[in-house]
């Protein structure tokens, strides 16, 4: 199986660094995809970045060849070499054309300087994601990918249930019962079963629905005062200590 | 879902493994990345050009200086980007904290980031400075300088380091840095020659075009190291206080 | 051949720190590891002629990316649920 010039020993003996770099991004893949925590994902983000920066490093590799700045002899502002105490030879005699047989002596420098940019850059798009990360936990309270998908579909399916008994309210704005105000109640008998974030869930959608408009905000509020007096007396407990703490 | 994306990760795998094993063997100096005519010409001609021994901080600075140009302003954006992210938006309200910081700053961690807060910040400069002979350049000694601010901020409080470095002057440091880049650029574009291109600063400089290049690329190097600084703690200062510059880490 | 053998301990090191990373629960210790998953890869660069790279990864990668990471965490909850 190892002989030479079989798939693996090409592989894995001669062109092992190219197999291992395969490797990680694999894995950085697989975690950006199929972890469930958000800063999981974002670690698997930067592991894919440093897998592919490896990888662009190492196809400038060249062997036996020296770091890309000028050895003394070929140093652009003359060097000189201390021989012995009362001699120095000079070495190289200032700025000229590197001639072809000592290019082959230094690593191309081009994949260094690509790969520093990147490496920059990554660092970068690390923290602009790890703060959009910071909002969603201020704006849902978890990070978990499953928690979010959840809480975004409760509230996909209470905006959309709410929107379309808008209208009905806005037309006929004495209807207190009705269809459309008892599935109301229903949905916030239901929300106040839920855990802590929903009060200001609600808080927020009731902040976001009042800019719709002052026709429909004076029918949503009168309607809300006349079927549900408790929502808009427990907003105003919820707001006193913020207001203290800020 | 998962056992759907493992199986896909296994297929791109071992068609990236296919791939891999058409690829030059390792090290080969006949590899067409290694014998490329760009490189060749980099390698043997920036010593003639810029008299600057280390080709990396001379691609970087000079051949290739628009690409590092607006990877500073990207740097810079993306500062931007987090603070006006985590500062705007619904206030958070105090969440309870995993694990509360609240105690003194020890005594021994404060003198002794005390005698060597001063020490990273010289060899940051120095790093700065010598990256045309040494590896180092704008961005090492850029981060360098940035973290010792983060020192600071983790062995007092947040409170001490936003003294020293207020969050303002972070900005105005950050575009600072931008501001002398292009404008060492725009300088050699009104002296006659293209944008960033250094031989013509020797016009109003006495020195001869190589030396103006050499030079110049110090000056852009001081540029990036100021926007990177200013970036790298900012960008600390706001993730870990959520926007709120209080109550840091 | 000691050089091959060091560049093979750090890739098969790499793999192993790059899986550990992600599979601890405690997101404080995966951004830990993260860091030496950083420092690895800095030595392997250096052993590689890339010293330029090296220097940076070493600053940005395993000084800033690491604080960053960890700071983020500080205000989030520790524990991921996988």
């Amino acid at each position: 199986m190892f002989e030479d010039g079989s798939i693996f020993n090409q592989l894995l003996v001669e062109r092992l660094n190219y197999f291992i770099y395969v490797v990680l991004l694999l894995i950085g893949l697989w975690a950006m995809i199929a972890k469930n925590n958000l800063i999981k994902k974002l670690i698997g983000m930067s592991i894919f970045q440093t897998a592919i920066i490896l990888f662009y490093v190492s196809i400038g590799v060249k062997e036996g060849a020296t770091i890309p700045i000028y050895l003394p002899e070929h140093d652009p502002h003359g060097s000189h070499a201390q021989l012995d105490s009362n001699q120095t030879e000079l070495l190289s005699h200032g700025a000229k054309v590197l001639e072809a047989s000592a290019v082959p002596n230094y690593t191309n420098p081009l994949p260094h300087v690509l790969m520093l940019t990147a490496i920059v850059v990554g660092v970068a798009t690390l923290g602009l994601a790890l703060s959009v990360c910071l909002r969603i936990y201020r704006g849902y309270g978890t990070v978990e990918e499953d928690e979010l998908l959840e809480k975004l579909e409760r509230e996909d399916s209470r905006k959309s249930g709410g929107s379309n008994k808008r209208r009905p309210r806005r037309r006929t704005p004495a209807n207190k019962g009705g269809p459309a105000g008892q599935s109301k109640r229903g949905q916030t008998t239901e929300k106040t079963k839920s855990d802590k974030p929903t009060p200001r869930r609600r808080q927020a959608s009731k902040s976001r629905t009042k800019t719709n408009g002052p026709a429909k905000e004076q029918a949503k509020s009168s309607n809300r005062e006349n079927d549900k007096p408790k929502p808009v007396k427990r907003r105003r407990p919820a707001r006193k200590p913020k207001e203290d703490k800020s | 879902m998962k056992k759907a994306a493992f199986i896909l990760v296994l297929c791109i795998g071992l068609l990236l493994a296919w791939a891999a094993k058409d690829f030059p063997s390792w090290g080969d100096p006949q590899s067409p990345a290694s014998s490329s005519p760009v490189a060749s010409h980099f390698i043997a001609n920036t010593g003639v050009d810029t008299e600057v021994p280390n080709m990396v901080t001379a691609v970087l600075a000079d051949y290739r200086g628009f690409d590092t140009m607006f990877e500073t302003v990207v740097v810079f954006i993306a500062g931007l980007a987090v603070f006006s992210i985590l500062r705007g938006g619904p206030k958070n309200r105090t969440r309870d904290r995993e694990f509360v910081v609240d105690f003194e700053p020890d005594l021994i961690v404060t003198n002794t980031v005390r005698l060597i807060v001063p020490v990273i910040q010289i060899f940051a400069l120095y790093v700065l400075a010598h990256g045309h002979v040494s590896p180092g350049g704008g961005f090492q000694g850029g981060v360098a300088m940035g973290a010792s601010f983060i020192l600071i901020a983790l062995s007092w409080d947040l409170k001490t380091a936003l003294a020293r470095f207020p969050i303002e002057r972070c900005f105005t440091v950050a575009a600072l840095g931008i501001v002398i880049y292009a404008g060492i650029g725009l300088l050699s574009l009104f002296l006659g020659g293209e944008f960033l291109d250094y031989a013509h600063l020797a016009k109003i400089f006495p020195v001869s075009p190589e030396m103006a290049r050499y030079h110049a690329m110090l000056g852009v190097e001081i540029g990036v190291g100021f926007t990177v600084t200013a970036i790298m703690f900012a960008l600390y200062a706001s993730l870990s206080t959520d926007g709120r510059m209080r109550d840091g880490l | 051949m000691g050089l091959e053998l060091f560049n093979t301990l750090i890739l098969c090191l790499l793999v192993v720190v790059a899986v550990l990373s992600l599979w601890v629960r405690d997101l404080v210790v995966s951004a830990v590891v993260f860091a030496i998953y950083s420092f690895l890869m800095c030595l392997l660069w250096a052993e590689m002629g890339a010293v330029d790279v090296a220097f940076t990864e070493a600053t940005v990668g395993a000084g800033v990316s690491t604080v960053v990471l960890i700071a983020t965490v500080f205000n989030l909850k520790r524990k991921a649920k996988d």
